[in-house]
Protein backbone atom coordinates (compact mmCIF):
# COMPACT_ATOMS: atom_id res chain seq x y z
CA UNK A 1 0.00 0.00 0.00
CA UNK A 2 1.40 3.29 -1.13
CA UNK A 3 -1.33 5.17 0.96
CA UNK A 4 0.37 6.16 4.10
CA UNK A 5 -1.26 4.92 7.57
CA UNK A 6 -2.75 8.18 9.02
CA UNK A 7 -4.19 8.78 5.38
CA UNK A 8 -5.98 5.73 5.10
CA UNK A 9 -7.19 5.98 8.89
CA UNK A 10 -8.51 9.70 8.20
CA UNK A 11 -9.97 7.74 4.96
CA UNK A 12 -11.84 5.25 6.43
CA UNK A 13 -13.36 7.26 9.98
CA UNK A 14 -14.50 9.98 7.23
CA UNK A 15 -16.02 7.77 5.13
CA UNK A 16 -19.38 8.61 4.70
CA UNK A 17 -18.32 11.93 4.92
CA UNK A 18 -16.45 11.86 2.29
CA UNK A 19 -19.04 10.27 0.00
CA UNK A 20 -21.64 13.14 0.62
CA UNK A 21 -19.16 15.44 -0.66
CA UNK A 22 -19.00 13.86 -3.57
CA UNK A 23 -23.19 12.81 -4.22
CA UNK A 24 -24.04 16.36 -3.00
CA UNK A 25 -20.83 17.84 -5.08
CA UNK A 26 -22.95 15.81 -8.13
CA UNK A 27 -26.37 17.04 -6.69
CA UNK A 28 -24.90 20.35 -7.15
CA UNK A 29 -24.09 20.21 -10.35
CA UNK A 30 -27.49 18.45 -11.47
CA UNK A 31 -28.95 21.93 -9.96
CA UNK A 32 -26.28 24.53 -11.59
CA UNK A 33 -27.46 22.88 -14.93
CA UNK A 34 -31.18 23.99 -14.65
CA UNK A 35 -30.51 27.09 -12.62
CA UNK A 36 -27.84 28.50 -15.15
CA UNK A 37 -30.41 28.83 -17.82
CA UNK A 38 -32.74 30.32 -15.80
CA UNK A 39 -34.97 27.79 -14.97
CA UNK A 40 -36.17 26.03 -11.62
CA UNK A 41 -36.36 22.56 -11.39
CA UNK A 42 -36.90 21.30 -7.76
CA UNK A 43 -37.05 17.64 -8.87
CA UNK A 44 -32.90 16.75 -7.76
CA UNK A 45 -34.17 14.73 -5.35
CA UNK A 46 -36.91 12.85 -6.61
CA UNK A 47 -34.30 12.23 -9.81
CA UNK A 48 -31.93 10.80 -7.14
CA UNK A 49 -34.54 8.80 -5.54
CA UNK A 50 -35.39 7.36 -9.26
CA UNK A 51 -32.11 6.73 -9.72
CA UNK A 52 -31.54 4.77 -6.17
CA UNK A 53 -34.06 2.56 -6.30
CA UNK A 54 -33.74 1.74 -9.88
CA UNK A 55 -30.53 0.79 -9.64
CA UNK A 56 -30.62 -1.17 -6.48
CA UNK A 57 -33.45 -3.02 -8.18
CA UNK A 58 -31.61 -4.20 -10.54
CA UNK A 59 -28.68 -5.02 -8.22
CA UNK A 60 -30.73 -7.27 -6.31
CA UNK A 61 -33.35 -8.11 -8.29
CA UNK A 62 -31.83 -8.72 -11.49
CA UNK A 63 -28.50 -9.14 -10.02
CA UNK A 64 -26.56 -7.13 -12.65
CA UNK A 65 -23.48 -5.50 -12.43
CA UNK A 66 -22.27 -2.50 -11.56
CA UNK A 67 -21.09 -1.09 -14.64
CA UNK A 68 -24.16 -1.89 -16.15
CA UNK A 69 -26.11 -0.78 -13.35
CA UNK A 70 -24.59 3.22 -12.86
CA UNK A 71 -24.94 4.06 -16.77
CA UNK A 72 -28.94 2.01 -16.70
CA UNK A 73 -30.10 4.27 -13.51
CA UNK A 74 -30.42 7.47 -15.27
CA UNK A 75 -33.68 6.20 -17.72
CA UNK A 76 -35.85 6.31 -14.91
CA UNK A 77 -35.57 9.83 -14.33
CA UNK A 78 -34.76 11.07 -17.73
CA UNK A 79 -37.95 9.11 -18.32
CA UNK A 80 -39.72 10.79 -15.84
CA UNK A 81 -37.84 14.77 -16.60
CA UNK A 82 -38.82 14.28 -20.03
CA UNK A 83 -42.50 13.13 -18.99
CA UNK A 84 -42.60 16.73 -17.30
CA UNK A 85 -39.88 18.46 -18.95
CA UNK A 86 -41.96 18.41 -22.40
CA UNK A 87 -45.21 20.02 -21.83
CA UNK A 88 -43.90 22.70 -19.07
CA UNK A 89 -40.55 23.48 -20.39
CA UNK A 90 -42.33 26.07 -23.11
CA UNK A 91 -44.48 27.47 -20.67
CA UNK A 92 -43.12 30.22 -18.18
CA UNK A 93 -40.55 29.13 -15.47
CA UNK A 94 -43.45 28.65 -12.78
CA UNK A 95 -44.96 25.64 -14.39
CA UNK A 96 -42.20 23.29 -14.09
CA UNK A 97 -40.98 24.90 -10.79
CA UNK A 98 -44.70 24.05 -9.71
CA UNK A 99 -44.59 20.24 -11.36
CA UNK A 100 -41.46 19.35 -10.18
CA UNK A 101 -41.87 20.73 -6.51
CA UNK A 102 -44.38 17.81 -5.47
CA UNK A 103 -42.99 15.27 -7.27
CA UNK A 104 -40.74 14.07 -4.81
CA UNK A 105 -43.47 13.84 -1.91
CA UNK A 106 -45.50 11.61 -5.02
CA UNK A 107 -42.49 9.47 -5.48
CA UNK A 108 -42.37 9.35 -1.71
CA UNK A 109 -46.05 7.93 -1.38
CA UNK A 110 -45.33 5.35 -4.24
CA UNK A 111 -42.36 4.01 -2.43
CA UNK A 112 -44.18 3.52 0.49
CA UNK A 113 -47.50 1.69 -0.79
CA UNK A 114 -46.19 -0.13 -4.00
CA UNK A 115 -44.62 -3.85 -2.68
CA UNK A 116 -41.42 -3.81 -5.15
CA UNK A 117 -39.74 -0.61 -3.73
CA UNK A 118 -39.79 -2.15 0.59
CA UNK A 119 -42.45 0.51 1.69
CA UNK A 120 -41.46 1.92 5.10
CA UNK A 121 -38.39 0.25 5.38
CA UNK A 122 -37.17 0.75 2.15
CA UNK A 123 -34.24 -1.67 0.38
CA UNK A 124 -31.58 -2.96 2.81
CA UNK A 125 -28.64 -5.08 2.00
CA UNK A 126 -27.55 -3.21 -1.38
CA UNK A 127 -24.04 -4.56 -1.76
CA UNK A 128 -21.65 -1.60 -1.65
CA UNK A 129 -19.77 -1.60 -5.21
CA UNK A 130 -19.74 2.37 -5.91
CA UNK A 131 -15.99 3.16 -4.66
CA UNK A 132 -14.72 6.44 -3.61
CA UNK A 133 -12.84 7.33 -6.77
CA UNK A 134 -16.02 6.30 -9.24
CA UNK A 135 -17.73 8.93 -7.17
CA UNK A 136 -15.09 11.59 -7.82
CA UNK A 137 -14.22 10.56 -10.87
CA UNK A 138 -17.89 10.88 -12.22
CA UNK A 139 -17.98 14.64 -10.16
CA UNK A 140 -14.70 15.50 -11.57
CA UNK A 141 -15.92 14.57 -15.40
CA UNK A 142 -19.26 16.63 -14.86
CA UNK A 143 -17.45 19.33 -13.66
CA UNK A 144 -14.85 19.21 -16.63
CA UNK A 145 -17.91 18.33 -18.99
CA UNK A 146 -19.98 21.67 -17.93
CA UNK A 147 -16.92 23.63 -17.57
CA UNK A 148 -16.29 22.92 -21.15
CA UNK A 149 -19.78 23.63 -22.44
CA UNK A 150 -19.85 27.00 -20.39
CA UNK A 151 -17.10 28.22 -21.92
CA UNK A 152 -17.80 27.48 -25.29
CA UNK A 153 -21.07 29.17 -27.14
CA UNK A 154 -23.11 27.12 -25.63
CA UNK A 155 -22.16 28.85 -22.46
CA UNK A 156 -22.84 32.39 -23.91
CA UNK A 157 -26.33 31.13 -24.76
CA UNK A 158 -27.14 29.97 -21.56
CA UNK A 159 -26.08 33.06 -19.68
CA UNK A 160 -28.11 34.90 -22.37
CA UNK A 161 -30.90 33.06 -21.54
CA UNK A 162 -30.64 33.37 -18.21
CA UNK A 163 -30.90 37.36 -18.15
CA UNK A 164 -33.33 37.58 -20.84
CA UNK A 165 -35.10 34.78 -22.37
CA UNK A 166 -36.83 36.85 -25.07
CA UNK A 167 -33.79 38.70 -26.11
CA UNK A 168 -31.97 35.09 -26.31
CA UNK A 169 -34.43 33.58 -28.43
CA UNK A 170 -34.58 36.57 -30.67
CA UNK A 171 -30.70 36.35 -31.24
CA UNK A 172 -31.19 32.67 -32.77
CA UNK A 173 -31.39 30.99 -29.33
CA UNK A 174 -33.63 27.91 -29.68
CA UNK A 175 -34.63 28.31 -25.72
CA UNK A 176 -36.95 25.37 -25.03
CA UNK A 177 -34.68 22.35 -26.68
CA UNK A 178 -31.64 24.13 -24.14
CA UNK A 179 -34.27 23.80 -21.06
CA UNK A 180 -35.10 20.22 -21.88
CA UNK A 181 -31.84 19.35 -22.92
CA UNK A 182 -30.43 21.18 -19.45
CA UNK A 183 -33.68 19.29 -17.40
CA UNK A 184 -32.30 15.69 -19.28
CA UNK A 185 -28.55 16.92 -17.97
CA UNK A 186 -29.61 17.45 -14.30
CA UNK A 187 -31.74 14.21 -14.14
CA UNK A 188 -28.92 12.15 -15.75
CA UNK A 189 -26.26 13.85 -12.87
CA UNK A 190 -29.02 13.21 -9.66
CA UNK A 191 -29.49 9.24 -11.10
CA UNK A 192 -26.19 8.96 -10.78
CA UNK A 193 -26.02 10.64 -7.67
CA UNK A 194 -28.79 8.02 -6.61
CA UNK A 195 -27.52 5.21 -7.94
CA UNK A 196 -23.59 5.71 -6.25
CA UNK A 197 -25.35 6.73 -2.74
CA UNK A 198 -27.41 3.83 -2.89
CA UNK A 199 -24.11 1.73 -3.52
CA UNK A 200 -22.23 2.49 -0.65
CA UNK A 201 -24.69 3.16 1.78
CA UNK A 202 -26.30 -0.42 1.86
CA UNK A 203 -29.70 1.07 2.12
CA UNK A 204 -32.44 3.23 1.04
CA UNK A 205 -35.81 4.60 2.25
CA UNK A 206 -38.62 6.17 1.19
CA UNK A 207 -37.91 9.24 3.60
CA UNK A 208 -35.02 10.39 1.63
CA UNK A 209 -36.03 12.09 -1.40
CA UNK A 210 -38.84 14.61 -0.36
CA UNK A 211 -39.43 17.94 0.03
CA UNK A 212 -36.61 18.96 2.56
CA UNK A 213 -33.45 17.16 0.86
CA UNK A 214 -34.86 18.94 -2.53
CA UNK A 215 -34.67 22.45 -0.83
CA UNK A 216 -31.59 21.08 0.88
CA UNK A 217 -30.21 20.71 -2.77
CA UNK A 218 -30.86 24.59 -3.84
CA UNK A 219 -29.06 25.86 -1.04
CA UNK A 220 -25.69 24.49 -2.11
CA UNK A 221 -26.00 26.30 -5.75
CA UNK A 222 -27.14 29.29 -4.36
CA UNK A 223 -24.67 29.57 -1.59
CA UNK A 224 -22.19 29.05 -4.01
CA UNK A 225 -23.17 30.91 -6.88
CA UNK A 226 -24.63 29.98 -10.08
CA UNK A 227 -21.82 31.34 -12.58
CA UNK A 228 -19.49 28.28 -12.66
CA UNK A 229 -20.06 24.92 -11.78
CA UNK A 230 -16.97 24.56 -9.28
CA UNK A 231 -18.98 27.66 -7.14
CA UNK A 232 -22.17 24.78 -7.18
CA UNK A 233 -20.14 22.35 -6.05
CA UNK A 234 -18.01 24.52 -3.32
CA UNK A 235 -21.25 25.31 -1.91
CA UNK A 236 -22.20 21.81 -1.48
CA UNK A 237 -19.12 21.13 0.08
CA UNK A 238 -19.41 23.93 2.48
CA UNK A 239 -22.93 22.52 3.92
CA UNK A 240 -22.08 19.41 4.42
CA UNK A 241 -19.09 19.95 6.24
CA UNK A 242 -21.30 22.19 8.38
CA UNK A 243 -23.72 20.18 9.41
CA UNK A 244 -21.01 17.64 10.96
CA UNK A 245 -20.42 20.42 13.61
CA UNK A 246 -24.45 20.15 14.57
CA UNK A 247 -25.03 16.95 13.99
CA UNK A 248 -27.91 16.60 16.65
CA UNK A 249 -29.39 19.91 15.30
CA UNK A 250 -31.19 18.54 12.44
CA UNK A 251 -34.72 20.78 12.44
CA UNK A 252 -31.82 24.00 13.24
CA UNK A 253 -29.46 23.03 10.23
CA UNK A 254 -32.53 22.54 7.98
CA UNK A 255 -33.54 26.23 9.27
CA UNK A 256 -30.33 27.67 8.12
CA UNK A 257 -30.22 25.95 4.83
CA UNK A 258 -33.99 27.98 4.25
CA UNK A 259 -32.43 30.96 5.63
CA UNK A 260 -29.38 30.71 3.06
CA UNK A 261 -31.57 30.24 -0.14
CA UNK A 262 -33.67 33.53 1.46
CA UNK A 263 -30.34 35.47 2.29
CA UNK A 264 -28.57 34.60 -1.28
CA UNK A 265 -31.60 35.30 -3.13
CA UNK A 266 -32.38 38.89 -1.80
CA UNK A 267 -28.84 40.13 -0.61
CA UNK A 268 -26.48 37.77 -2.99
CA UNK A 269 -27.67 36.89 -6.46
CA UNK A 270 -24.42 35.29 -7.65
CA UNK A 271 -23.46 33.38 -4.50
CA UNK A 272 -20.59 33.85 -1.97
CA UNK A 273 -18.00 32.96 -5.28
CA UNK A 274 -19.70 35.13 -7.89
CA UNK A 275 -16.91 33.62 -10.74
CA UNK A 276 -18.35 34.90 -13.79
CA UNK A 277 -16.69 31.93 -17.12
CA UNK A 278 -14.33 33.38 -19.09
CA UNK A 279 -14.78 33.67 -22.46
CA UNK A 280 -12.93 35.02 -25.37
CA UNK A 281 -15.03 37.38 -27.77
CA UNK A 282 -17.12 36.20 -30.34
CA UNK B 1 -72.17 3.21 -0.32
CA UNK B 2 -70.85 5.51 -3.96
CA UNK B 3 -73.26 8.23 -2.16
CA UNK B 4 -71.66 8.30 0.84
CA UNK B 5 -68.07 8.80 -0.70
CA UNK B 6 -69.30 11.42 -3.25
CA UNK B 7 -70.83 13.64 -0.28
CA UNK B 8 -67.60 12.76 1.41
CA UNK B 9 -65.05 13.45 -1.53
CA UNK B 10 -67.42 17.27 -2.25
CA UNK B 11 -67.17 18.00 1.55
CA UNK B 12 -63.21 17.49 1.52
CA UNK B 13 -62.90 19.27 -2.28
CA UNK B 14 -64.46 21.99 -0.73
CA UNK B 15 -61.60 22.23 1.94
CA UNK B 16 -59.24 21.92 -1.13
CA UNK B 17 -60.89 24.62 -3.11
CA UNK B 18 -61.27 27.27 -0.08
CA UNK B 19 -57.00 26.47 0.25
CA UNK B 20 -56.32 26.93 -3.46
CA UNK B 21 -58.05 29.59 -3.59
CA UNK B 22 -55.92 31.90 -1.47
CA UNK B 23 -53.20 30.38 -3.62
CA UNK B 24 -54.49 31.08 -7.29
CA UNK B 25 -55.52 35.05 -5.57
CA UNK B 26 -52.00 35.69 -4.90
CA UNK B 27 -50.63 34.18 -8.55
CA UNK B 28 -53.95 36.28 -10.16
CA UNK B 29 -53.16 39.62 -8.48
CA UNK B 30 -49.51 39.71 -7.73
CA UNK B 31 -47.80 37.48 -9.77
CA UNK B 32 -45.68 35.20 -7.61
CA UNK B 33 -45.82 31.20 -7.13
CA UNK B 34 -45.50 32.13 -3.07
CA UNK B 35 -44.13 28.95 -1.77
CA UNK B 36 -44.49 30.29 1.77
CA UNK B 37 -48.30 29.74 1.18
CA UNK B 38 -48.80 26.12 3.24
CA UNK B 39 -46.83 27.26 6.06
CA UNK B 40 -49.99 29.66 6.73
CA UNK B 41 -52.11 26.16 6.54
CA UNK B 42 -50.18 24.92 9.45
CA UNK B 43 -50.31 27.94 11.56
CA UNK B 44 -53.85 28.27 11.05
CA UNK B 45 -53.94 24.98 12.09
CA UNK B 46 -51.75 25.18 15.50
CA UNK B 47 -53.47 28.61 15.73
CA UNK B 48 -56.77 26.85 16.23
CA UNK B 49 -55.18 24.04 18.67
CA UNK B 50 -53.53 27.21 21.14
CA UNK B 51 -56.84 29.28 20.80
CA UNK B 52 -58.84 25.59 21.80
CA UNK B 53 -56.53 24.12 24.33
CA UNK B 54 -55.02 27.20 25.89
CA UNK B 55 -57.72 29.62 25.87
CA UNK B 56 -60.34 27.06 25.77
CA UNK B 57 -62.59 28.90 23.16
CA UNK B 58 -65.11 27.25 20.78
CA UNK B 59 -64.55 26.39 17.11
CA UNK B 60 -66.57 29.26 16.17
CA UNK B 61 -64.63 32.00 17.86
CA UNK B 62 -61.20 29.81 17.08
CA UNK B 63 -61.69 29.92 13.47
CA UNK B 64 -61.77 33.57 12.69
CA UNK B 65 -59.11 34.14 15.07
CA UNK B 66 -56.89 31.46 13.90
CA UNK B 67 -57.33 32.71 10.22
CA UNK B 68 -57.07 36.35 11.11
CA UNK B 69 -53.63 35.40 12.63
CA UNK B 70 -52.29 33.05 9.73
CA UNK B 71 -53.63 36.47 7.25
CA UNK B 72 -51.13 38.89 9.40
CA UNK B 73 -48.43 36.61 9.30
CA UNK B 74 -48.72 36.14 5.51
CA UNK B 75 -49.07 39.98 5.42
CA UNK B 76 -45.51 40.46 7.31
CA UNK B 77 -43.53 37.49 5.96
CA UNK B 78 -44.74 38.57 2.74
CA UNK B 79 -43.44 42.01 3.10
CA UNK B 80 -39.92 40.97 4.30
CA UNK B 81 -39.55 38.92 1.10
CA UNK B 82 -41.20 39.94 -2.06
CA UNK B 83 -41.08 43.46 -1.64
CA UNK B 84 -37.63 43.57 -2.47
CA UNK B 85 -38.05 41.72 -5.64
CA UNK B 86 -40.68 43.06 -7.09
CA UNK B 87 -38.94 45.10 -9.62
CA UNK B 88 -36.01 42.53 -10.69
CA UNK B 89 -36.24 41.41 -13.88
CA UNK B 90 -36.05 37.73 -12.69
CA UNK B 91 -38.70 38.16 -10.35
CA UNK B 92 -40.79 35.08 -11.06
CA UNK B 93 -37.71 32.60 -10.58
CA UNK B 94 -36.49 34.87 -7.38
CA UNK B 95 -39.67 34.56 -5.65
CA UNK B 96 -40.21 31.11 -6.27
CA UNK B 97 -36.41 30.47 -4.79
CA UNK B 98 -36.97 32.97 -1.97
CA UNK B 99 -40.43 31.57 -0.93
CA UNK B 100 -39.27 27.98 -0.68
CA UNK B 101 -36.41 28.70 0.97
CA UNK B 102 -38.36 30.99 3.61
CA UNK B 103 -40.74 27.93 3.88
CA UNK B 104 -38.20 25.37 4.77
CA UNK B 105 -36.88 27.84 7.32
CA UNK B 106 -40.64 28.08 8.61
CA UNK B 107 -41.73 24.75 8.84
CA UNK B 108 -38.10 22.96 10.64
CA UNK B 109 -38.30 26.01 13.11
CA UNK B 110 -41.87 25.62 13.51
CA UNK B 111 -40.55 21.66 14.22
CA UNK B 112 -37.69 22.53 16.22
CA UNK B 113 -40.02 24.63 18.53
CA UNK B 114 -43.48 22.59 18.82
CA UNK B 115 -41.92 19.26 17.93
CA UNK B 116 -42.82 16.60 14.94
CA UNK B 117 -45.42 14.56 16.52
CA UNK B 118 -49.30 14.66 15.61
CA UNK B 119 -51.47 16.79 18.00
CA UNK B 120 -55.25 16.77 18.48
CA UNK B 121 -57.90 19.28 18.82
CA UNK B 122 -59.53 18.98 22.65
CA UNK B 123 -62.23 16.48 22.59
CA UNK B 124 -65.48 17.30 22.26
CA UNK B 125 -65.00 20.14 20.51
CA UNK B 126 -67.79 19.65 17.72
CA UNK B 127 -70.32 17.69 18.97
CA UNK B 128 -70.07 13.95 17.46
CA UNK B 129 -73.60 13.81 16.51
CA UNK B 130 -74.21 12.86 13.11
CA UNK B 131 -77.55 12.98 10.50
CA UNK B 132 -78.55 10.57 8.25
CA UNK B 133 -80.09 11.85 5.04
CA UNK B 134 -81.10 9.27 2.22
CA UNK B 135 -78.67 6.73 3.98
CA UNK B 136 -75.90 9.35 3.47
CA UNK B 137 -74.34 10.09 7.06
CA UNK B 138 -73.19 13.81 7.60
CA UNK B 139 -71.10 14.81 10.52
CA UNK B 140 -71.64 17.67 12.23
CA UNK B 141 -68.01 18.57 11.87
CA UNK B 142 -68.77 18.21 7.97
CA UNK B 143 -71.51 20.32 8.06
CA UNK B 144 -69.49 23.45 9.68
CA UNK B 145 -66.60 22.66 7.38
CA UNK B 146 -69.29 22.91 4.27
CA UNK B 147 -70.61 25.98 5.80
CA UNK B 148 -67.18 28.10 6.90
CA UNK B 149 -66.44 27.58 3.30
CA UNK B 150 -69.46 28.81 1.39
CA UNK B 151 -69.34 31.69 3.80
CA UNK B 152 -65.33 32.35 2.78
CA UNK B 153 -66.11 32.08 -0.49
CA UNK B 154 -69.59 34.66 -0.66
CA UNK B 155 -67.15 37.20 1.79
CA UNK B 156 -64.56 37.29 -1.06
CA UNK B 157 -66.30 37.11 -3.88
CA UNK B 158 -68.70 40.28 -2.92
CA UNK B 159 -65.49 41.69 -1.74
CA UNK B 160 -63.81 41.15 -5.18
CA UNK B 161 -67.00 41.96 -7.40
CA UNK B 162 -68.58 44.50 -5.13
CA UNK B 163 -66.63 46.75 -3.31
CA UNK B 164 -64.07 49.73 -4.85
CA UNK B 165 -61.38 47.93 -2.72
CA UNK B 166 -62.51 44.49 -4.89
CA UNK B 167 -62.55 47.22 -8.03
CA UNK B 168 -58.39 48.44 -6.79
CA UNK B 169 -57.12 44.76 -6.70
CA UNK B 170 -58.72 43.30 -9.90
CA UNK B 171 -57.19 46.62 -11.40
CA UNK B 172 -53.85 45.58 -10.28
CA UNK B 173 -54.36 41.69 -11.54
CA UNK B 174 -54.82 43.61 -14.79
CA UNK B 175 -52.06 46.16 -14.94
CA UNK B 176 -50.21 46.94 -12.09
CA UNK B 177 -48.43 49.60 -13.55
CA UNK B 178 -51.95 51.25 -14.74
CA UNK B 179 -53.83 50.29 -11.81
CA UNK B 180 -50.90 52.50 -9.86
CA UNK B 181 -50.96 55.62 -12.49
CA UNK B 182 -54.99 55.31 -11.95
CA UNK B 183 -54.35 56.47 -7.67
CA UNK B 184 -54.60 52.76 -6.24
CA UNK B 185 -52.12 52.59 -3.37
CA UNK B 186 -50.62 49.35 -4.69
CA UNK B 187 -48.43 48.73 -1.96
CA UNK B 188 -51.33 48.55 0.24
CA UNK B 189 -53.39 46.66 -2.12
CA UNK B 190 -51.01 43.74 -2.10
CA UNK B 191 -50.73 43.74 1.90
CA UNK B 192 -54.54 43.03 1.77
CA UNK B 193 -53.82 40.60 -0.88
CA UNK B 194 -51.37 38.42 0.94
CA UNK B 195 -53.70 38.77 4.22
CA UNK B 196 -56.95 37.39 2.48
CA UNK B 197 -54.87 34.71 0.97
CA UNK B 198 -53.19 34.27 4.52
CA UNK B 199 -56.68 33.92 5.84
CA UNK B 200 -57.81 31.79 3.71
CA UNK B 201 -55.16 29.53 3.90
CA UNK B 202 -55.16 29.26 7.75
CA UNK B 203 -59.03 28.64 7.44
CA UNK B 204 -57.99 25.93 5.29
CA UNK B 205 -56.04 24.79 8.19
CA UNK B 206 -58.03 24.36 10.81
CA UNK B 207 -60.91 22.84 8.61
CA UNK B 208 -58.69 20.31 7.83
CA UNK B 209 -57.33 20.10 10.88
CA UNK B 210 -61.01 19.26 12.19
CA UNK B 211 -61.71 16.97 9.33
CA UNK B 212 -58.58 14.34 10.09
CA UNK B 213 -57.95 15.43 13.69
CA UNK B 214 -53.98 15.35 13.37
CA UNK B 215 -52.28 18.34 12.87
CA UNK B 216 -48.33 18.58 12.92
CA UNK B 217 -45.69 20.95 11.17
CA UNK B 218 -45.37 19.86 8.07
CA UNK B 219 -49.28 19.48 6.70
CA UNK B 220 -48.92 22.59 4.53
CA UNK B 221 -46.86 21.09 2.71
CA UNK B 222 -48.81 17.94 1.83
CA UNK B 223 -51.81 20.26 1.12
CA UNK B 224 -49.23 22.02 -1.28
CA UNK B 225 -49.53 19.22 -3.70
CA UNK B 226 -53.24 19.38 -3.81
CA UNK B 227 -52.65 23.20 -3.98
CA UNK B 228 -50.71 22.76 -6.63
CA UNK B 229 -52.87 20.44 -8.57
CA UNK B 230 -55.95 22.51 -8.00
CA UNK B 231 -54.47 25.64 -9.55
CA UNK B 232 -52.92 24.17 -12.72
CA UNK B 233 -56.03 22.21 -13.82
CA UNK B 234 -58.52 25.20 -12.77
CA UNK B 235 -55.91 27.65 -14.35
CA UNK B 236 -53.55 30.24 -12.50
CA UNK B 237 -55.05 32.73 -11.28
CA UNK B 238 -58.61 31.39 -12.26
CA UNK B 239 -60.97 31.68 -9.18
CA UNK B 240 -63.74 29.70 -10.38
CA UNK B 241 -61.38 27.42 -11.59
CA UNK B 242 -59.66 26.78 -8.60
CA UNK B 243 -63.26 26.26 -7.29
CA UNK B 244 -64.79 23.46 -9.26
CA UNK B 245 -61.35 21.91 -9.56
CA UNK B 246 -60.74 21.64 -5.82
CA UNK B 247 -64.18 20.07 -5.26
CA UNK B 248 -63.41 18.03 -7.91
CA UNK B 249 -59.90 16.83 -6.56
CA UNK B 250 -62.09 15.83 -3.45
CA UNK B 251 -63.80 13.81 -5.12
CA UNK B 252 -61.26 11.72 -7.40
CA UNK B 253 -59.12 11.13 -3.82
CA UNK B 254 -62.06 9.64 -1.96
CA UNK B 255 -62.98 7.52 -4.53
CA UNK B 256 -59.14 6.73 -5.22
CA UNK B 257 -58.93 5.94 -1.86
CA UNK B 258 -62.31 3.98 -1.54
CA UNK B 259 -61.81 1.45 -4.90
CA UNK B 260 -58.13 1.53 -5.30
CA UNK B 261 -55.53 2.70 -2.52
CA UNK B 262 -55.58 5.42 -0.07
CA UNK B 263 -51.87 5.34 -0.42
CA UNK B 264 -51.71 6.11 -4.28
CA UNK B 265 -54.23 9.64 -4.02
CA UNK B 266 -51.13 11.67 -4.30
CA UNK B 267 -50.04 10.09 -7.27
CA UNK B 268 -52.94 10.09 -9.07
CA UNK B 269 -53.58 13.82 -8.34
CA UNK B 270 -50.07 14.05 -9.75
CA UNK B 271 -51.17 11.71 -12.72
CA UNK B 272 -53.84 14.74 -13.17
CA UNK B 273 -51.36 17.54 -12.77
CA UNK B 274 -49.22 16.17 -15.77
CA UNK B 275 -52.32 15.02 -18.09
CA UNK B 276 -53.22 18.19 -17.78
CA UNK B 277 -49.97 19.93 -18.34
CA UNK B 278 -49.73 17.97 -21.22
CA UNK B 279 -53.21 18.48 -23.03
CA UNK B 280 -54.64 22.31 -21.41
CA UNK B 281 -51.64 23.93 -19.96
CA UNK B 282 -54.07 27.21 -19.83
CA UNK B 283 -56.48 25.09 -17.67
CA UNK B 284 -59.65 22.84 -17.59
CA UNK B 285 -61.72 25.78 -18.04
CA UNK B 286 -58.85 27.83 -21.00
CA UNK B 287 -59.54 31.46 -19.14
CA UNK B 288 -56.06 31.65 -17.47
CA UNK B 289 -53.76 33.66 -19.60
CA UNK B 290 -51.02 31.23 -20.38
CA UNK B 291 -47.55 32.34 -20.30
CA UNK B 292 -45.19 31.32 -22.64
CA UNK B 293 -41.30 31.32 -22.06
Amino acid sequence: MSIPPWLDDLLWTYQNLIHAMGVNGLLALSMYVVLAIGQLSLGQAAFMGLGAYSSALMTLKLKLPFFVVLPASVAAPVLVALLIGVPTLRLSGVYLAIATIGLGEVLRAVYLNVDVFGGALGLNGIPERAETWMIFGILAAGITGLWLVGRSGVGRAMEAMREDPTAAAVMGVNVPRYHLAALVTSAILAGLAGALSAHVSSFIGPNEYGFEPAVTILSFALLGGIGTPIAAVAGAWFLTLLPELMRDLPQVRLTLNGVIIVLAVLFLPRGLLGWRMGRKAA
Amino acid sequence: MLAQQLVNGVLLGATYALFALGFTLMFGVLRVINLTYGFYFSAGAFLSLALTRQLGLGIWAALPLAAIGAGIMAVGIDWLLLTRLRRRATAELDSLMVTLGGVLALYSAMTAWLGPDIRRLPPGLVSADSFVIAGVRITTAQILILGATLLLVALLLALMRGTRLGLAIRAMAEKPDAAGLMGINTARASALVSFISGCLGGAGGVLIGLNFNAIHPYMGETMMLRGFVVIIVGGLGDIRGALIAGVALGVIEVLTAGYISSGLKEAVAFAILVAVLWTRPQGLFGRAVMRRA
